[in-house]
Parts: C-alpha cells; sequence; structure tokens
C-alpha cells in the first residue's frame, strides 16, 4: 500500500489491498514450495548416494511410502485420535483456567504481588518432574498424559496472559479511568485488545508443549496413541516407520499452527505485525 | 523500613500458607505415595549428599546450560535473518513450520541412532534443538514487529546496516528475544530430564525415575522438590539477566506507570 492510500475511503481500501497482495502471496506460496522440495531432494540425495548411512536415515521417499502404508491400517487412525483427543482436552482445559486467572490476577495489583512469588516458583517445577508421581497414580491411563499436558501448558498460558496485561499502556488505562469506565468495559476495551496478541502467543506455545506433553506421556509412560507406536516402532527397529510416525506427529503440529495462524490474523488485522505483511 | 516488611510479607505469604497447608494435611498420612512433608525433608540431605551432586546434578545441568547456548545463538542469529528478509521468510517458513512443530522428545529415537545416546552429545543435541524454536520465533517476531517508525527514522538517517542491526533492529526485539529464552529455559529443563530417561543411568532425571521405580517414595518428592529449586534458581539467574541487558525497557515500563 502506497502511503496515501491511508488517505482512501474505507470502501475502497480493501480493494487496493487485495490488488497488491495477490502477487506476492503467490511469490511466497512458490518460495516455500521450494524450501520445502530443496530439503527434500537433499535427504533422499544424502541417503542414496551413502553420504549419511542410509540405515539411520532412509531415503525419503521410503518414509511416504511406509507412510501411506499406515494410513490403511485401522491402528493408525486409533492411536491418532487418541493423540489428538487428550491434546485438545489438555489444551482447552488449560487455556481456560490460564486465562481466567491471568486476568483476575493481573487486573489486581494485590493479587500480583500476593502471587508472584508462587508463581514464579510453581512455574519452572517442570512438568515432567511428575512424571514418576502420574506413573503410581494413572499408570498408563490417559489421566496421566492429561495432567502433565494441563500442568505444563497452563503455565505457558498464565506467564503470557500476566504479560500481556501488565503490557497496557497505562495513559489508555488512565484515560479510560478518568472517563469512569468499569472494570469490565476496562477490561474488554483497553486489557483485552493488549492481552489478545499474548493470548495468542499463549495459545501457539501452549499448543506446542501440550503437544510435547501429550507425545511425551505416551513415548516414556506408555499412555495409548502415535507416541506409544513411535516407541513400539523405534525399539522393533523399523526405521522408516519411526520416521513416518515423526512426520505425522509433526504435521499434526503443523496443522495446529496453521490453524492458531489463521485464528491470529483474524483476531490481530490491526495489529502492527500483521498489517506489515500486507503493505 | 516497613517496605521491606511489606515487600517480604508479599513474597512469602502464600508460600508460607500453602507449605502450612501441606505440613498440617499430609502430617498424619498413611498412604505411600502422599508421604508426611516432615518425612520427605529428612530424606532429603541422606538422599541428595555430595556424591549425586556431583555425580548427577552437574552433569545435568552442564548440558543444559551448553544445548541452552547453542540454541540462543542460532536462534538470534537465524531469527533475524529470517525477520529482516521477507523472501528468506517465505522461503524457509514451510520448513521451519514443520520442524519447529516436531516436538522434540520424538527426535530422541533419531539422535539416538546418529549420534548415541549414552554420551552426551545425544542430549545436548535434544536440548539445543528443543530450544532453538521459542527463540528463533521469537526473534522473527520481535524483528517483524519493530515499531515501523524507528526503522524508518534509522534509514532517513542513512545508518549503515551493521549500525541499524546493533542499535535499532536487535535492541528493539531483545524484549521479545528474551520472551522466547524465557520459554525455551523451560523447555530445556524439560528435555534435560526427558534425554535422561532414555539410556543414562546418571544425571538427576534418571535418579528420579530409578527412585520411583525402586518404590522409593520420601526421595522421589525429594528429586521433584529438587527439580522444582532448580528450576526456581535458574528462573532468577535468568530474571537478573534479563533486568540487567532489558535495564532501559524495564526502565521506560516503570517511568510510563509512574511507578
Amino acid at each position: 500500500m502506497s502511503p496515501s492510500s491511508a488517505t482512501l475511503t474505507p470502501s475502497s481500501r480493501p480493494r487496493t489491498a487485495t490488488r497488491s497482495r495477490r502477487p506476492r502471496r503467490s511469490r511466497d506460496l512458490w518460495l516455500g514450495v521450494t524450501g520445502v522440495l530443496i530439503v527434500l531432494a537433499g535427504a533422499e540425495t544424502l541417503s542414496r548416494t551413502g553420504i549419511v548411512n542410509p540405515d539411520f536415515l532412509p531415503p525419503v521417499t521410503e518414509m511416504y511410502a511406509s507412510l501411506f502404508e499406515m494410513l490403511g491400517e485401522g491402528w493408525f487412525w486409533e492411536a491418532l485420535w487418541l493423540t489428538v483427543r487428550g491434546w485438545a482436552i489438555g489444551l482447552a482445559a488449560a487455556m481456560a483456567l490460564g486465562i481466567v486467572v491471568g486476568f483476575v490476577i493481573g487486573s489486581s495489583a494485590f493479587l500480583r504481588k500476593f502471587t508472584n512469588s508462587t508463581i514464579e516458583f510453581l512455574r519452572p517445577i517442570p512438568s515432567v518432574a511428575l512424571i514418576p508421581l502420574v506413573i503410581l497414580i494413572f499408570g498408563t491411563q490417559p489421566q496421566s498424559a492429561f495432567v502433565l499436558v494441563v500442568y505444563a501448558a497452563f503455565w505457558q498460558v498464565l506467564v503470557q496472559v500476566l504479560y500481556g496485561v501488565a503490557d497496557v499502556d497505562p495513559v489508555a488505562r488512565d484515560t479510560a479511568r478518568s472517563y469512569h469506565f468499569g472494570p469490565i468495559r476496562i477490561a474488554r476495551s483497553v486489557v483485552y485488545p493488549t492481552a489478545l496478541p499474548y493470548i495468542m502467543t499463549a495459545f501457539r506455545l501452549g499448543a506446542a508443549v501440550a503437544l510435547i506433553l501429550e507425545i511425551t506421556a505416551e513415548l516414556v509412560i506408555g499412555v495409548d496413541g502415535l507416541g506409544r507406536e513411535l516407541g513400539v516402532a523405534q525399539s522393533s527397529g523399523a526405521v522408516p516407520e519411526t520416521y513416518a510416525l515423526v512426520i505425522v506427529i509433526g504435521f499434526i503440529g503443523v496443522a495446529v499452527n496453521l490453524l492458531v495462524r489463521l485464528i491470529e490474523r483474524k483476531a490481530l488485522w490491526w495489529h502492527p505485525s500483521v498489517r506489515s505483511e500486507q503493505s | 523500613m516497613t517496605r521491606y516488611f511489606k515487600q517480604a510479607g508479599y513474597a512469602l505469604g502464600l508460600p508460607v500458607i500453602l507449605l502450612t497447608g501441606w505440613w498440617v494435611a499430609s502430617a498424619g498420612s498413611t498412604n505411600p505415595f502422599w508421604p508426611p512433608l516432615s518425612t520427605i525433608l529428612e530424606a532429603f540431605p541422606t538422599t541428595w549428599t555430595m556424591d549425586r551432586i556431583v555425580g548427577d546434578v552437574l552433569p545435568s545441568l552442564a548440558r543444559l546450560g551448553i544445548g541452552f547456548g547453542i540454541a540462543v545463538v542460532l536462534g538470534i542469529v537465524l531469527g533475524t535473518a529470517i525477520g529482516l528478509s521477507p523472501t528468506l521468510r517465505a522461503l524457509s517458513e514451510p520448513v521451519l513450520e514443520f520442524f519447529r512443530a516436531v516436538p522434540p522428545p520424538v527426535l530422541v529415537p533419531i539422535i539416538a541412532l546418529f549420534a548415541g545416546y549414552t554420551g552426551w552429545l545425544g542430549k545436548i543435541i535434544t536440548i539445543a534443538l528443543g530450544c532453538l524454536w521459542p527463540i528463533l520465533l521469537n526473534t522473527v517476531e520481535g524483528v517483524r514487529g519493530l515499531d515501523p517508525t524507528l526503522t524508518d527514522t534509522a534509514k532517513s538517517y542513512r545508518l549503515s546496516p551493521w549500525r541499524r542491526l546493533v542499535f535499532v533492529i536487535l535492541p528493539g526485539a531483545s524484549p521479545r528475544i528474551f520472551t522466547g529464552a524465557r520459554q525455551s529455559l523451560s523447555i530445556g529443563v524439560i528435555l534435560m530430564v526427558i534425554s535422561e530417561l532414555f539410556g543414562a543411568n546418571r544425571g538427576l532425571g534418571a535418579a528420579i525415575v530409578q527412585f520411583q521405580r525402586t518404590f522409593a517414595i520420601p526421595q522421589m518428592w525429594t528429586g521433584v522438590i529438587l527439580l522444582g529449586v532448580i528450576g526456581v534458581l535458574l528462573a532468577m539467574l535468568f530474571r537478573l539477566a534479563e533486568n540487567r541487558m532489558l535495564a532501559w525497557y524495564v526502565g521506560q515500563r516503570q517511568i510510563e506507570r509512574g511507578a
């Protein structure tokens, strides 16, 4: 967008934006595809020429052959469903809890000071420290994974939301106060827009950490899901299948990130980091 | 003087309440999984002797430090480059998107194929790879989210690219970089423990799981607490570094708040 377009009437602005954006979009798409092809071709070459031992790194084509074979099998879809379900439930619980607690604590100076030391103590306790505990209590039941996922993702979300609430422009807040905005209105029209980018970051990070912990629980504890299948494939020496499962798990993560980004773009269209891409 | 008392009260109030609650609630506990807090504390000095600290705790921390350090350097360098160049961003985005989305514990079996998992190398690679993405991502976001006025001003003053990098871009992105590094540190601690669950018999994580497998429950609890304390100390160390290096940002915020 040229500087003069800022003075255009709102109705004509979107049209200008889409027109200038389309060539760039398709160029970005092609660049992205090129990047992926370079990596795939590189890995295939390394393996086929024996620069890297093919026992360690099978050709990419073999990995995908094994992947497509898995797509036809029932256990795969069962495991995929269990992993995604465990991840989604845990993340949803952590997000809800983190946002509510974050807004409540963040909006009161007293609560912030009162809970700060406790949060700072509990947050860095690595969720994996709880692994022995959940094994004792729940064994290989899905609850083991749920506890780990919620514990890990909750702190990520809470800390981001607290950062976000603390990042509110004091002038804006004071202005709202002198206009006698009530606490709910301040939360909605001053705190929420400031905190929204942080909440989106929290969602993204929380989603990643939740997936890490869900897979870890499956891999280490033996909760049913893709992680457990990965452990089985690895210990039985099925290298292409191991890679195929890693790729599938990676794609779950990619799908999640794309979804988050879509929501982010819709929710943060006014933010400089999103807008500068369209200029 | 009263101000310090007040601050101490704020810092210690809730922890004291919670600890007292735990102590009272667990006092007469006969449940083997939830031993009384007093039993756990008694087991602490006999469990974590000098021998164990040197043999298990310090190597774990050293691996974490090396892996995290590699991730910080790589993350800032790559993140700045990607954040500055839209072409590079478009080229690398799908690939990075994929590698970032792979949960690091999944790489353990694969890293084990290449580097073996009994030594330090595999564990350090695991930690570094896991820590890299939050720093990289935040650096990219920080560089992208720079105030356009700042970058435009730097451009119209014809600052050389190098000076723009050192005086405008990196400082401008540094609050986000620190946010990323903070996230990475907690992922690093997670990976430090996980990496020891695979094929290692020494290290902090390995020791805790050993206690759990032999049903040495109070000892296991001391391990969980020790991990927590280490996490807190690392976070404090990080805070110290952040306050020093982001002094201008923290100060600016405080002035704006009128504190």
